[in-house]
């Protein structure tokens, strides 16, 4: 069969034809909203209108079939509207508050999991490790799995001080945010990159290579028309493997991941902090990773036991001292939570007054 | 169909939490690349490491980017994943769709793809996770002639992506969703053929919550904003002490201290609100802002690479957010200008800003210094003068002399 005749620059579909009808009613003249359930919220609008929001975990990797099922339920209670949110969750819009319980009768049925508004673990953002990337040293989907196995309840029913946000990425790239999260794993190299001399000259561009590398640690080797690596500088960021592949860095007994804690995104009570390290390696164990899990949920328990109604963990940690939390959190301090790269001056102690 | 056994990554079917490998599972009933994907998968997991390589250059005609090649070193041993291209279809603004839209996109992803997606990718497209190479033009045929355009990759405008703004929440300065539309539509070339040094991307937020993390990941963050008062609704109040220790959880969590809570009657002293959206998001049905709306403009904000994470600054304090949204187009334009003049290839904005100067920045958009702007004003004397600057300065004197009255 023919192909249709392609279009390019239209953009993507206008999204007024996506809304609901009780939206484009009451576009832009909501007045407030009240969290029903860890999974279920309402909107009113000026007109007194009402909107109900279940909102249900995902995978984020969702098949086709997956998808088609969550249409055919918003098919048969939200007059066929359905939406996802920057953390990956699926929320069904119902305008009728006659089709709110049979809808969540039969999301629970068939296996829906609703939760994650408020003061709760929601959907972890993450990259696409193993499955698809090719500068992953974890896999982020499996890590985030293993993760939401065990925090589940955290997600459905119990509360905690404040929302905690979760993330996972596979390499220092971070696509997604996970510098500025409540808690997070990203994954680490810790051993200088192999050269393969001998692609190199043909496959690689001399400049853009040494270019790459923040700490200037690569210099030409002349006689093998090639690289050199100074180990003293290389922190293994891998910046010099994406822009040439012949470098390759992944090490299997090597590769592992690090912690870190008490970034956030919003302005509320305090500004947008990055997340820092607390914690600096444990090896990949798929296809659990149960110290990754274990590390996690134990910082999650602590932060529940002493945060302060509101505090996010960031802010927590900041009213308490970092010394505490190390010692709160029973976590050994290592050189690496000594920033020795671009942010030395700003976080290293000028006086003498602290914890012991 | 080849059977693969994958004990490893069955064991993440298990537990409440919802499975990737289920899902990648149903895909393979129907799909040999998801199939052989899932092999894949289990090798991944059995020897701790990726075989995944670099992205080839692929896409579609007239386009330089929407499409990531993706390749794997295991190509003999799973045929199927030799080629496993990443699409990348631009998102509707706020993610809103129709069971039919959604539909309409399954159906052509199964007849020319895996059958896998990410619903949605960290920038925000719709991704379409596996194909090959010669499905990518048949592909873009089909959903292009049914209204989808492909996002954004490499250096290049990426899929801006934005709130739920005023589609369902009542906090929200300005339309996140049209301008976001707006935007894409107008900078289609700059988002499909890249000519920048690295990527860019915008970020809208309707308000200081920062629903869209546009503050950590945004070259371009717009956080909505306003200018007049905090409306209150007493009884609305009254309502909430029922519930709420309000000096507590409000009145001593207020960063600026500008509240008063007496057990009657809840006071804010407007003028030293910093709008950090704490007291607003705890008792929304009596506190409403009011009078001028529209957002502060943030820039810089990237992932570690290169050297080190940057959250974005304050470049412009607050700017009015109504289509057709010239202003802003006519000062992304200027950005994209000096960002072409002064970076190298591979240097985000805001790493060229540090190397070049906030000075340096600012006056190419034609943006005066304010107090806003910064945290604290610099701490070394190691500063530029410009002969202008040294003018200026004496010419205030020279006023001063004259009216016998010291500006400072």
């Amino acid at each position: 069969m023919a192909l249709p005749q392609r279009k390019t620059d239209i953009g993507p579909p206008h999204y007024k034809q996506f809304l609901p009808a009780v939206i484009q009613k009451n576009y832009g003249k909501w007045k407030y909203h009240e969290v029903l359930t860890p999974g279920t919220m309402v909107h009113v609008g000026e007109s007194g209108d009402k909107l109900w929001t279940v909102r249900v975990a995902s995978p984020r990797i969702l098949s086709t079939d997956t998808i088609r099922e969550q249409c055919d339920i918003a098919e048969k209670y939200c007059d066929g509207h359905l939406r996802y949110t920057t953390r990956n969750n699926v929320e069904f819009l119902v305008a009728d508050e006659k089709k709110l319980e049979p809808l969540k009768t039969e999301l629970k049925a068939k296996g829906f999991k609703m939760g994650g508004i408020g003061p709760h673990i929601t959907n972890v953002v993450h990259t696409q490790g193993w499955v698809h990337c090719h500068s992953a040293c974890t896999d982020a989907s499996g890590l985030v799995k293993a993760m939401m196995d065990e925090l589940y309840e955290y997600f459905e029913t119990k509360s905690l001080p404040n929302k905690v946000r979760l993330a996972v990425a596979c390499c220092v790239n971070m696509c997604g945010a996970v510098h500025c999260s409540d808690i997070a794993v990203v994954a680490v190299h810790t051993k200088v990159p192999n050269i393969n001399h001998e692609t190199f000259k043909n496959m690689c561009e001399l400049p853009t290579v040494i270019g790459s590398c923040p700490t200037r640690a690569i210099s030409p080797d002349p006689a093998k028309k090639s690289i050199k690596i100074n180990a003293d500088k290389c922190m293994y960021c891998g910046n010099c493997f994406t822009v040439c592949p012949p470098i390759s860095i992944k090490d299997p007994e090597r590769d592992g991941v690090a912690i870190v804690v008490g970034g956030k995104i919003n302005s509320l009570r305090t500004s947008p902090k990055f997340s820092k390290l607390v914690i600096p390696y444990i090896s990949n164990e798929p296809p659990r990773w149960p110290k990754v899990v274990a590390a996690i949920k134990h910082i999650v328990e602590v932060y529940a036991k002493n945060a302060k109604k509101h505090e996010r963990v960031g802010e927590w940690i900041e009213r308490i001292g970092w010394e505490r939390f190390f010692s709160l959190a029973n976590i050994d301090f290592t050189f690496q939570s000594i920033d020795d790269f671009t942010f030395m001056r700003d976080t290293l102690r000028t006086s003498a007054t602290f914890k012991w | 169909m080849k059977k693969y056994n994958t004990p490893l990554i069955d064991d993440l079917e298990k537990g409440p939490w919802p499975s990737f490998v289920t899902e990648m599972k149903k895909a393979a009933k129907r799909s040999e690349m998801s199939n052989d994907a899932l092999g894949h998968l289990e090798k991944c997991y059995s020897t701790k490491m990726g075989y995944w390589k670099h992205g080839g250059i692929v896409g579609v005609l007239g386009y330089g980017g929407g499409v990531i090649g993706r390749y794997s070193e295991l190509g003999n041993e799973f045929p199927g994943v030799a080629h496993f291209h990443t699409v990348r279809l631009n998102q509707p603004s706020g993610f809103f769709y129709t069971s039919k839209a959604l539909k309409e996109i399954c159906d052509i992803w199964d007849k020319y793809g895996s059958g896998l997606t990410n619903v949605h990718g960290s920038t925000g497209d719709l991704v379409l996770l596996g194909t090959k190479t010669e499905a990518l033009e048949p592909i873009f045929a089909e959903y292009s002639s049914r209204g989808w355009d492909l996002g954004g990759s490499g250096s290049a405008l990426r899929t801006p992506s934005c709130c739920v703004g005023p589609g369902r929440c009542e906090w929200t300065n300005y339309d996140t969703l049209d301008l976001t539309y707006n935007l894409t539509q107008e900078f289609q070339d700059e988002l499909h053929r890249p000519t920048f040094s690295y990527k860019f991307k915008i970020k809208s937020s309707g308000c200081a919550c920062d629903c869209v993390a546009a503050i950590a990941r945004a070259d371009l963050s717009i956080i909505g904003t306003w200018k007049g008062d905090i409306k209150i609704d007493q009884a609305e109040v009254k309502n909430y002490a029922k519930t709420m220790d309000i000096n507590a959880e409000i009145v001593n969590m207020c960063p600026t201290q500008c509240m008063s809570y007496d057990g009657k009657e809840l006071k804010i002293n407007n003028k030293e609100c910093s709008r950090c959206m704490h007291c607003i998001t705890r008792m929304t049905k009596a506190l409403r802002p009011s009078g001028e709306r529209g957002a502060t403009l943030c820039m810089g904000s990237k992932a570690p690479i290169v050297v080190g994470s940057l959250l974005s600054w304050v470049i412009v304090p607050f700017i009015k957010l109504e289509a057709p949204y010239t202003e802003l187009k006519d000062l992304i334009r200027k950005i994209w200008d000096w960002w072409d003049e002064n970076g190298k290839p591979r240097e985000r904005i805001g790493e060229v800003i540090e190397i070049k100067g906030m000075r340096s920045f600012l006056e190419a958009i034609g943006v005066p210094p304010q107090p806003q702007q910064i945290k604290e004003p610099r701490k070394d004397p190691f500063m530029f003068y410009t002969e202008e600057d040294v003018a200026s300065y004496k010419a205030k004197e020279a006023e001063e002399k004259k009216t016998g009255k010291y500006k400072f």
